[in-house]
């Protein structure tokens, strides 16, 4: 449950962040959340990177999508020298993912004890 | 707290934010970019997007409303005529941005702030040649004109208004993955952007090449290679046409023969506008045209790039209702008409940009020797900016003449023989070239056509015209320097007056025609006039495309728009005409291969048509092209470096009157060479490339000639590659490799006006828009739209797609 409310908090508000503030704002949302949701550091990351992963997978898909992925060729063109919107999907999806994952992964290690993976 | 993979972590973490937010270690700043609430995916328009918005802005006086079509072509209606200028700034910044700022920072010398040190050497080129002094002292006119004055205030304030509002997602995407942002605009920046233009369409001379030239041939055969005036010449303004004798008496500097026709070899190398830059106009009057009413067409020739130099447009005030192209960058529409009347294009490409050996006192450059005086030298300090490297300082020196662009310190990137040469263009003199595009967009009558297009001093253009109420007509105009036959061909003393320009030539006494009696006027950048005009009009004039459209408009009658676009996209090449014969005929049959046989039949059956799918052009193409090598290459292998060959109507003219003409001799061998000996050889390394080419699937023309719009920053995936269209240089549809016709405009000037129009573009900048490009397979096909001259009542229309209403609050 805590991991599914993180997963959803991140990518809430991250998405708001991303409104006023630089892209990096991810880092510092996943970074607060893990601190006020804690967890394993395992899935503090995966929380994380999951969230932003799915997030920015969706909104790109999104948008391209309505572009009918007319600058999605040009670009992965231009950028991974491939001719493949989804490949320019993924890696966004990857980077946003990573950030944000170690963003909260970072916040898992603020507490003094370990918590236990729970025991499902 | 578990210290140590906190830290590990949080090290991780901010190192990938830098990574991802620099390009310190990636090519790119990755997460900026592809963060799709901030980098490129913002740019990917929805293709359903309609562009409707309610804004309000302080600066307008009163309503304007924006209809965009189809073709996402706005139709500005304005209840005053300076919001309508504000409103065409708003949309050339909402929709070409990026391409204004580039073309201005490029115009000013300034593109080594965007891209670094690989643009020091243009931005010093340009500085030197007096760019900003030139676009300084032109915004001086307009600022002594109120009206012009106010138009372009209101331009500058509707794109400063784009870009506050304007935020970082929202940026176009060259910015995003260049990584700058843009700055204001201002009216300075147009000045700036119409000098661009003067510079690619009257900045075009062959000084240094031609004093080489000069110092290397004799005297004899310099005017064999390179002769004033062509023999096939049909000029704009026909022959037999009597001019009055000159106003000005022109006083020939008394040392030419010591000092002027006699020089040592110039080693330098200047960055040229493309030299067919050109372009067809042409207007028929009623009494050849089925409806009874003139027709006009026009087509400028120029580089092919994305986004388009052109951008469409219809603007209606209660002043005027004008509808064509305009450039972003600057108010009015450029080309096109408006309920009365039509105005159009083509270079006039005379030689206004001249040049001076300075004699400077000392190193200092302080003091130079003028009028048997040392004369006091003008310094500007040119700072240039360059993007991660320190500014570099520029120091450049001014005369009587102008700017000395190149010396000890400056050189065009090329060895220097230490002298210094002072540049004279014309574009440097004070004008108002805004002025006319004001006044025609106004035009009512032919009246107001010849007191517009005075105020053109630089570019030099012959500006055709055509009215509802039955006139055509076609001036060359310009501001043109009077010279004596030679003068400024090469470089020239500068120690004194006598090289100077003396003085312009009297607007009317530029060569024009008014209803002339062959009911048609045309120009293809050909001469402007015969020898009895009595202005030494210099040489360089494109003849071939001249002849075809004459001997075409000549024979037609009862002509329809279709006609006109059938005449505006014909790939017939007038040159291949009049050269084949000679290589037909010449040619040693016997004594080539089968393989030779072979494309020899090609060239034989050939119908002289540059068509997308023709053979016999490429044929052609290469054995012309080697043709003049076997000629030029023996007697040039020890000229100077910079030096200009031969053009090819002075090749073909002198060997259609002499078929031993002195240079077809190879220099480098014994026997003489004949023209049939040089022919056969052309033809047989022509064979080579076409075997090549053959095999690689590329012998069609429209292959082998390969045109492309690229990108402006050259971006491929930016770009449309391999367009399957013919033409080329000589044919009227002169559609070259990366340059050709930038819009095709057709205007038929009956009552209700019938027009068509079209451009290799889009009306959208945006590499993500589907108006980027999806003008240019229909330009490929020579197809062209109807265009929708809009009328306020018609907002329902089903072609109108979105509206933008601008007010005041």
């Amino acid at each position: 449950m805590k991991f599914i409310i993180s997963l959803l908090l991140i990518a809430l508000l991250s998405f708001v962040a991303c409104l006023y503030l630089p892209w990096w704002s991810i880092a510092i949302v996943a970074f607060i959340v893990a601190v006020l949701i804690p967890q394993s550091a395992g899935l503090s990351f995966l929380a994380g990177f999951l969230s932003l992963f799915l997030l920015w997978g969706s909104l790109s898909f999104w948008i391209s999508n309505t572009n009918l992925h007319i600058l999605a060729h040009k670009v992965s063109l231009l950028i991974l020298k491939i001719d493949n919107p989804f490949l320019l999907m993924l890696a966004t999806a990857i980077i946003g993912g990573i950030v944000a994952g170690f963003a909260s992964l970072t916040a898992s290690f603020l507490r003094k004890k370990k918590i236990a993976s729970p025991v499902y | 707290m578990r210290i140590i993979p906190f830290s590990i972590s949080a090290i991780v973490s901010i190192g990938l934010i830098i990574i991802f937010n620099t390009n310190l270690i990636l090519p790119a700043p990755l997460g900026k970019l592809l963060s799709p609430q901030h980098g490129i995916w913002q740019n990917a328009e929805k293709t359903n997007e309609d562009f409707t918005a309610n804004l309000s802005f302080p600066q307008l006086a009163g309503k304007v409303n924006v209809y965009f079509d189809e073709r996402l072509v706005p139709h500005v209606f304005a209840e005053q005529e300076n919001d309508a200028y504000f409103v065409q700034g708003y949309l050339h910044a909402r929709f070409r941005l990026w391409q204004m700022e580039l073309q201005t920072l490029s115009a000013a010398g300034r593109a080594s702030e965007v891209v670094g040190d690989v643009a020091l050497n243009h931005d010093r080129e340009f500085r030197r040649l007096g760019m900003v002094y030139a676009a300084e002292n032109s915004l001086k006119e307009v600022e002594k004109d109120p009206i012009i004055k106010a138009e372009c205030d209101a331009y500058t304030a509707g794109v400063n208004t784009y870009i506050e509002n304007l935020t970082e997602s929202q940026l176009p995407i060259e910015y995003k993955l260049i990584g700058y942002k843009p700055e204001k605009w201002s009216n300075l920046k147009t000045a700036l952007f119409l000098k661009y233009m003067s510079w690619d369409l009257a900045a075009h001379e062959d000084d240094f090449e031609m004093t080489n030239a000069k110092s290397f041939f004799s005297r004899e055969d310099f005017e064999k290679l390179y002769p004033a005036v062509q023999d096939s010449v049909d000029p704009i303004i026909p022959k037999g046409t009597v001019y009055p004798k000159a106003k000005i008496d022109i006083k020939v500097a008394p040392s030419v023969d010591s000092l002027y026709f006699n020089q040592e070899p110039i080693p330098i190398k200047e960055q040229k506008p493309d030299k067919d830059n050109g372009s067809n106009n042409w207007a028929v009057s009623g009494k050849k045209t089925q409806s009874g009413y003139p027709i006009l067409a026009n087509d400028p020739h120029l580089g092919l790039n994305l986004p388009s130099l052109w951008y469409e447009i219809q603007i209606s005030t209660p002043g005027f209702n004008a509808y064509g192209v305009s450039f972003p960058g600057s108010p009015g529409v450029i080309i096109g008409f408006n309920d009365s009347c039509a105005f159009g294009f083509t270079n006039a490409g005379r030689d206004v940009r001249d040049y001076y050996e300075i004699k400077f006192k000392d190193e200092s450059r302080k003091e130079y020797w003028f009028e048997n005086e040392w004369k006091k030298t003008d310094f500007r300090f040119e700072k240039i900016k360059i993007k991660g490297k320190p500014d570099f300082m520029d120091t450049v020196a001014y005369t009587v003449f102008g700017p000395v662009m190149f010396d000890k310190n400056f050189d065009g990137n090329k060895t220097t023989n230490h002298k210094n040469y002072a540049v004279r263009w014309k574009a440097h003199d004070p004008s108002n070239e805004l002025k006319i595009f004001n006044m025609l967009n106004h035009a009512k009558n032919y009246a107001d056509y010849s007191a517009a297009v005075v105020n053109l001093h630089t570019p030099g253009q012959n500006c055709v015209f055509a009215s509802k109420s039955g006139d055509i007509a076609l001036r060359t105009q310009g501001e043109f320097p009077a010279k004596w036959k030679g003068q400024g061909d090469f470089v020239m003393p500068g120690t004194d007056s006598s090289y100077m320009w003396q003085a312009m030539i009297a607007m009317d006494e530029t060569p024009f025609q008014y209803n002339p009696e062959r009911n048609f006027v045309s120009s293809a950048n050909q001469l402007p006039a015969d020898v009895t005009y009595p202005y030494y009009l210099g040489s360089g004039y494109t003849p071939y495309r001249g002849i075809i459209v004459n001997r075409r408009l000549n024979a037609m009658n009862n002509i329809t728009v279709e006609d006109m676009k059938q005449l505006q996209t014909d790939n017939f090449n007038m040159f291949a005409e009049m050269a084949l014969p000679v290589f037909l005929k010449n040619m040693k049959v016997e004594e080539l291969n089968a393989d030779e046989k072979k494309y020899f039949n090609i060239l034989q059956t050939w119908n002289f048509r540059n068509d997308v799918d023709s053979k016999g052009a490429s044929v052609f193409f290469l054995m012309w092209k080697h043709f003049e090598d076997t000629v030029w290459n023996d007697e040039f292998e020890k000229a100077p470096k910079v030096i200009k060959k031969p053009f090819e109507s002075t090749l073909l003219e002198a060997v259609l009157k002499d078929s031993s003409f002195k240079f077809l001799d190879d220099i480098n061998t014994n026997q003489k060479e004949t023209l049939a000996d040089e022919a056969t050889a052309a033809f047989r390394k022509a064979v080579i490339e076409l075997k090549d080419a053959e095999a690689k699937g590329k012998l069609e023309w429209g292959k082998y000639k390969d045109t492309k719009v690229q990108h402006l920053a050259k971006l491929e995936p930016f770009s449309r590659l391999h367009l399957p269209i013919g033409g080329g240089t000589h044919c009227i549809n002169a559609a070259k490799t990366n340059h050709g016709p930038s819009w095709r405009m057709i205007v038929s000037l009956t009552p209700q006006t019938e027009a068509y129009g079209v451009y290799p573009g889009g009306q959208s900048g945006n590499p993500g828009s589907k108006y980027y490009d999806n003008f240019i397979d229909t330009w490929s096909a020579g197809k062209y739209y109807l265009i929708w001259v809009m009328n306020k009542a018609e907002e329902k229309d089903k072609r109108v797609i979105g509206k933008m209403i601008f007010s005041k609050n």
